[in-house]
């Protein structure tokens, strides 16, 4: 438990910080680009990480989420003409009906059922998106407006004027995007401080210690659950608007496996763990893309060994060691050695 | 009419014998680790891939085969030894991440070697296809038959007959115990890693004149045979053939009678109804969770 001092005490500012003078080292609109989408997806995880880090629910599942938020923007702006944030919340809130319907039966299940369980609901729900083509665009994919926001556009390839600064597009969605990572942050570290949270952290030590206790560990589990498939859904359309084009690519199991193992590499229940593993994992195939054929190889080759290495995940990991490197002083009290 | 139902039929027999084949890796490596295996779909691939590869270089079918399984078992074991006994203490989040990350290094490498496009193999006798009351059979789809029931006859047999199969089921059942009546545990399990990529490397040479191959075919035969695996029973070896045989028939019915869009759902719809409504699947045990 000690672990979690060091990052709870300055994190958000720190976050904030970093994120704040990214762009300044960014050679390029290119990199600008990666950046903003990394803090979507970031986003998205720190989301995940409260079901799995926290409640220790395994989802195989969780990109059908995302995908559904990003087509429910897309469809209700393109096709149906409505502004950005009404459809955004439309997505989100058939998102959640639809998490909690399924989550009761699904939550039921335990260690490999629920990640079996979790896996079927996130490919059906891909393969619907793939193939009602009518409404979806099918496995072509399907333009998306640019952002509203009461009535104004934003879009990455115009130019604004902000406080009389001339100020890209692109940046602004960077700043947004940054803004985003910020909040979900934020809130994750609420949802984890409060009473939910220690329920939660009661049914991933011993669900059945915590339902002994009084805990309704099935309330709890399913409330998190709608509540980190909100997080996918949302970002989803933010990322939707950002990008501008999406496919069922979004909604993948392979998208699923991603998202699952920024929690995992980043480091379960660490909130900036998951954000470093998801910084990571969308950098790596920026790195190999110079070995080209071999970034396949390559990409499972490091999954493997930093799981087999790290089983804990990088973050955890890190600091374990350097708290064993800094001296401690023989009269330190013997606090949080749990 | 009944011919049309007769033709779904055999081709549902044909591939639900492979999702029985590869639902009985999943099952064996289960019960030997309580590990689930997502990089066995990929002994499928290596199994089609390196066969086709020998044959075009003239090798003879059966030693073709019989290098292409070796070669598989191979990889089997070096899996275990290499990626899942290092990591034996991990959660069972980190233990799948871990052999995920195998399935698309192995896939990377398939690509390397063999590109992307579809490998094609001829079927295993000259006469392609025979006529069953207006239905076509498929000559192959009989190979892919005899050759699942064979190896299930065998494997039977293994646990049944032999102290080695029974080593095996021993470790799965409690492999403290095992290790303390002088099983060793880790050879099992090795034994267990290559079984189950010989099972996946037979089932993808059979299946590979009927539906092609290529570098990815691993995700999609590897998630439907652990879906069979679960509508048996995790751990089961009944169940899985079972359940290979039943997923196999209702992809083919929902193709033939509803909609080939959604052939591949059906994998995923049934297991959905089985965890909610028989969450041990047909025929898997009961077990209390030990707290």
């Amino acid at each position: 438990m000690a672990l979690r001092l060091p990052e709870r005490v300055p994190g958000l500012p720190v976050l904030a910080l970093v994120l704040l003078l990214v762009p300044l080292f960014l050679g390029n609109e290119f990199h600008l680009d990666i950046a903003t989408q990394i803090a979507l997806i970031a986003a998205t995880v720190v989301g995940l990480n409260l079901l799995v880090g926290y409640g220790g629910q395994v989802s195989l599942g969780h990109a059908a989420f995302f995908g559904m938020g990003a087509y429910a923007s897309a469809i209700l702006t393109g096709t149906y003409g409505w502004t950005s944030i009404p459809a955004l919340l439309c997505g989100a809130l058939l998102v959640a009906v639809l998490a909690w319907t399924l989550g009761r039966p699904i939550l039921r299940l335990k260690g490999h059922y629920l990640s079996m369980a979790t896996l079927g609901m996130g490919i059906i729900i891909a393969i619907v998106i793939n193939n009602e083509g009518w409404l979806t665009g099918g496995p072509d994919g399907l333009a998306v407006e640019p952002l509203t926001v009461m009535g104004a556009e934003l879009s990455i390839f115009d130019h604004y004027s902000l406080l009389g600064l001339e100020v890209s597009g692109a940046l602004l969605w960077y700043g947004l995007a940054a803004l985003l990572l910020l909040l979900a942050v934020w809130i994750a570290q609420n949802l984890v401080d409060s009473p939910i949270g220690r329920a939660l952290r009661a049914v991933h030590g011993s669900e059945v210690a915590a339902r002994v206790v009084g805990v309704d560990t099935s309330h709890y589990k399913l409330l998190i659950f709608v509540i980190s498939a909100v997080y996918a859904s949302v970002m989803g359309s933010f990322y939707a608007h950002y990008t501008g084009f999406i496919t069922p690519q979004v909604a993948s199991f392979e998208h699923s496996i991603e998202l699952i193992t920024m929690v995992v590499l980043g480091g379960m229940a660490s909130t900036y763990g998951v954000i470093l593993g998801a910084v990571l994992l969308m950098l790596l195939p920026q790195l190999l893309t110079d070995f080209q054929d071999y970034e396949m190889m390559m990409f499972g080759l490091i999954l493997m060994l930093t799981m087999i290495f790290m089983p804990k995940g990088l973050l955890p990991t890190l600091s374990e060691a350097v708290r064993r490197l800094r001296p401690r002083p023989a009269s330190a009290p013997a606090s949080g050695q749990e | 009419m009944f011919a049309e139902f007769l033709q779904y039929l055999f081709s549902g027999v044909t591939i639900g014998a492979t999702y029985a084949l590869v639902a009985l890796g999943f099952t064996l490596v289960y019960n030997a680790s309580h590990v689930i295996n997502f990089a066995q779909g990929e002994f499928l691939m290596i199994g089609g891939m390196s066969t086709v590869s020998l044959l075009a270089m003239g090798v003879p079918l059966p030693l073709a085969i019989a290098m292409a399984v070796a070669l598989a078992a191979v990889l089997g074991v070096a899996l275990h030894k290499l990626a899942i006994a290092p990591a034996r203490k991990a959660d069972v989040i980190t233990l799948i991440i871990i052999t995920i990350g195998a399935s698309i290094f192995l896939r990377g490498l398939a690509q390397i070697i063999w590109g992307k496009e579809f490998h094609a193999m001829p079927s295993f006798s000259a006469t392609e296809s025979v006529n069953v009351l207006g239905a076509v059979m498929y000559t192959q789809s009989l190979w892919v038959l005899a050759v699942a029931g064979v190896l299930v006859l065998l494997l039977a047999l293994f646990f049944t007959r032999t102290l080695m199969g029974k080593a095996i089921l021993a470790t799965s059942m409690n492999p403290g115990a095992a290790r303390l009546m002088g099983i060793r545990t880790q050879f099992v399990l090795m034994l267990a890693f290559m079984l189950a990529a010989v099972l996946g490397a037979m089932a993808g040479i059979m299946v590979a004149p009927v539906t092609l191959t290529a570098y990815d075919i691993g995700i999609m035969l590897g998630l439907k045979g652990f879906v069979a695996a679960a509508i048996g029973g995790m751990g089961s070896g009944v169940g899985a053939v079972v359940g290979g045989l039943l997923l196999g028939i209702a992809e083919a019915m929902t193709a033939g009678y509803i909609s080939s869009d959604y052939k591949d759902a059906v994998a995923f719809l049934l297991i959905l109804l089985i965890l909610f409504f028989m969450p041990r699947g047909l025929f898997g045990a009961r077990v209390a969770e030990r707290v």
